[in-house]
């Protein structure tokens, strides 16, 4: 352990310089929540996610936002375990029809001011699931959406545009 | 004459189904199928239905043969497989959910993936409206005073998939765990019927996003031996090289996650760090850091790119430099060994009559891979070993994944040095009268896919069966969780890491 320790003395960070905030998502938000409350909150936000039925593509790189290059943490953004303790939902997947209750449930239990980000294809409208029988056919059919993050899945690059819209347009 | 041999006879064969033989049995030969399972002669590689028949697919071990038992069922119902052998159990659940047939003699009547949510019973089949106000579930129960129960999920406190875990519990003791799962269940069964050979192959890749490669895989060469369709040599050589880095990028992934279960985000930090390089490289050289939609019938949808071939040789070279030092902290960090070695150990017995695949079976003795039997293109041609571990713990689940790691490192470098040159992919035959059908196997990093369809002659999918190899894997996960401590179960989750997307459908 030592050894790698040392070793990162010398090596230059991997953190990466943060993109600029989607412009679409920021006309998204555009006075879609009171701005009073996002002004209390600040810039910083907790988020909790929730997988609604993906297939775990968005999972995958939605975890990548804590890895060492995005370091999502540095922008006051943080997963947290609890709905209770959420400011953000972040759902992904068409919201099956066996989730659709789960996710009623963890909305409801997220406390006012909210935010609810539908990050990925699927969570739009459904995408490839939208006919079936088991899918509701996107998160807006469950609960009101904030803000999409289209992509299938969104590069770990497009989630942070997203997430620093939202910190942006809360923070004015 | 072997088992399986000797069941080749006894039925009618079907002509279409290739490249192991289909036959269609009367309810004896059935039953005998059933009977040579449950006593080890054959390994259940799958079971499903198209709503006019049950199939099974049997195969030897290691999978140098394989068969399709076919019965029809025209009363709706065929005698349970799980009445004798319990693997079969959530798949033959599955069966009545979707298609309405009856296991007769199955020792669980209840509901599986049907939540009693969708609004329709039996969607596959007789498709009855129904009021969608949820089913109550009736948990096996574990009863006496020092017992209490935890149920858990399906919303989980990571970023996980849903499903719900009910432990019933004796002080921090788990005496029994029984999973919930079906949540994220889309209905691509019905979705496949009917669709186009390129939406098919979309849904196949989103079967479960962590093994996208490897579903692409199965679905287009399921679909190739059905249209006797073959990839040119340069697509089959980049499937390969994109399921090496797929099964790199998730081992990384898995073993610092495993790491920080133990709280040793050390791990966890500099594992994140090899996967985000791995998938990055993939980016580069296939335009997709997953690699998603890439592997399609009848070879690959894009060519590696040059850039992307420049870097690959310096990813193996950076891994090569980073991972050992990793191994070695792994394994000389005590208080991670304290919470690995001998916690959540599946016994060699189990995972050989679930025929598990994958580092959880090859953790437990059991050396099976698809890439070596049946083996495919271009694995025949390539050196590589299948590590092979007896200890079945977390540790040894851990040891198999470092171990697959260097052969992946060294299975990417014999790609690059022979990739052929020429067309990357052969356009789809149009089926021949009467319509076609294939079975294919890929090895995803979790273990074996298995991918059936059925082509109609208008070219169209008829039916679609991608059997994930976490159904055998998570009724394991409750065998190998029981005596151990509460604490431990995100230990010994992770290191099974099942797929919920992959089980549900």
């Amino acid at each position: 352990m030592r050894k790698l320790l040392f070793e990162s003395l010398f090596q230059s960070a991997l953190t990466e310089a943060p993109p600029a905030p989607d412009d679409a998502g920021l006309a998204e938000l555009a006075g879609r929540v009171d701005r009073a409350a996002r002004r209390r909150l600040g810039r910083s936000l907790s988020i909790r996610e929730v997988d609604a039925g993906s297939c775990n593509g968005c999972e995958l790189e939605i975890h990548a936002l804590n890895n060492a290059f995005y370091d999502l943490e540095r922008f006051g953004l943080r997963f947290v375990a609890s709905p209770r303790h959420a400011d953000v939902l972040m759902v992904t997947g068409p919201v099956t029809k066996n989730m659709r209750q789960a996710l009623e449930r963890t909305w409801a239990a997220t406390p006012d001011p909210k935010w609810v980000v539908a990050v990925g294809d699927c969570a739009l409208n459904g995408g490839i699931f939208a006919d079936s029988y088991a899918v509701t056919g996107g998160v807006s059919q469950v609960i009101p959406v904030d803000l999409h993050i289209r992509g299938c899945p969104p590069t770990p690059t497009a989630l942070l545009k997203g997430l620093l819209a939202l910190v942006e347009d809360a923070s004015k | 004459m072997t088992f399986i041999a000797s069941l080749t006879e006894k039925g009618a064969k079907v002509a279409a189904h290739r490249p192991w033989p289909r036959v269609v049995v009367d309810a004896d030969t059935w039953r005998q199928a059933m009977l040579g399972i449950a006593a080890g002669e054959a390994t259940l590689s799958s079971l499903w239905s198209d709503g006019e028949a049950v199939h099974m697919a049997l195969a030897a071990e290691p999978a140098t043969r394989l068969l399709v038992v076919s019965l029809p069922c025209p009363d709706k119902r065929f005698p349970s497989v799980a009445a004798t052998h319990t693997p079969a159990l959530r798949l033959e659940r599955t069966i009545r959910d979707l298609y309405g047939l009856e296991p007769e003699g199955s020792p669980d009547p209840r509901p599986w993936l049907d939540h009693g949510r969708w609004g329709v019973r039996q969607p596959l089949g007789a498709r009855t409206s129904d009021p969608a106000v949820g089913d109550a579930y009736a948990f096996l129960s574990a009863e006496g005073p020092p017992l209490h129960q935890i149920p858990v999920g399906p919303v989980h406190a990571g970023i996980i998939e849903p499903g719900h875990f009910r432990f019933s519990c004796n002080g921090e003791a788990v005496v029994r765990l029984e999973e919930r799962l079906g949540y994220v269940h889309k209905g691509i069964d019905a979705l496949m019927q009917g669709a186009p050979l390129d939406k098919a192959a979309k849904l196949a890749a989103r079967g479960s996003g962590d093994s996208t490669v490897a579903y692409g895989i199965a679905f287009a060469r399921a679909v190739e031996a059905a249209l006797g369709l073959e990839p040119p040599p340069r697509a089959v050589f980049l499937r390969a090289l994109m399921a090496e880095l797929e099964r790199l990028a998730n081992h990384f992934g898995d073993i610092g996650a495993i790491c920080n279960d133990a709280s040793f985000s050390l791990m966890h930090a500099h594992c994140g760090i090899l996967r985000e390089h791995v998938l990055r490289v993939c980016d580069t050289a296939f335009g997709h850091r997953l690699m998603m939609d890439r592997a399609v019938p009848g070879g690959v949808a894009t060519d590696l790119a040059s850039a992307g071939a420049e870097r690959l040789p310096t990813l193996v070279r950076t891994v090569r430099r980073r991972f050992p030092e990793l191994i070695e902290l792994y394994d000389s960090t005590a208080s991670l060994q304290n919470r690995t070695a001998t916690t959540g150990i599946l016994e060699p017995r189990l995972a050989r009559q679930h025929g598990a695949g994958g580092f959880i079976g090859r953790a437990s003795g059991r050396a099976v891979d698809v890439r070596k039997a049946p083996g495919y293109a271009p694995y025949t041609a390539l050196s590589f070993e299948v590590p092979v571990r007896q200890e079945g713990d977390v540790d040894a689940r851990v040891w198999v994944r470092i171990d697959e790691v260097k052969q992946s490192l060294a299975l990417i470098e014999q790609i690059l040095d022979r990739l052929p040159a020429g067309p990357i992919r052969a356009e789809p035959a149009s089926p021949p009268t009467g319509g076609a059908e294939g079975l294919a196997f890929a090895e995803s990093f979790r273990g074996d896919i298995l991918a059936w369809v059925r082509i109609a002659p208008d070219g169209r999918v008829a039916h679609c069966h991608l059997r994930d190899p976490s159904w055998f894997q998570w009724p394991l996960l409750e065998a190998a969780i029981e005596g151990n401590i509460v604490a431990d179960f995100p230990l010994c989750n992770k290191s099974f890491n099942c797929s919920y997307s992959g089980h549900d459908i």
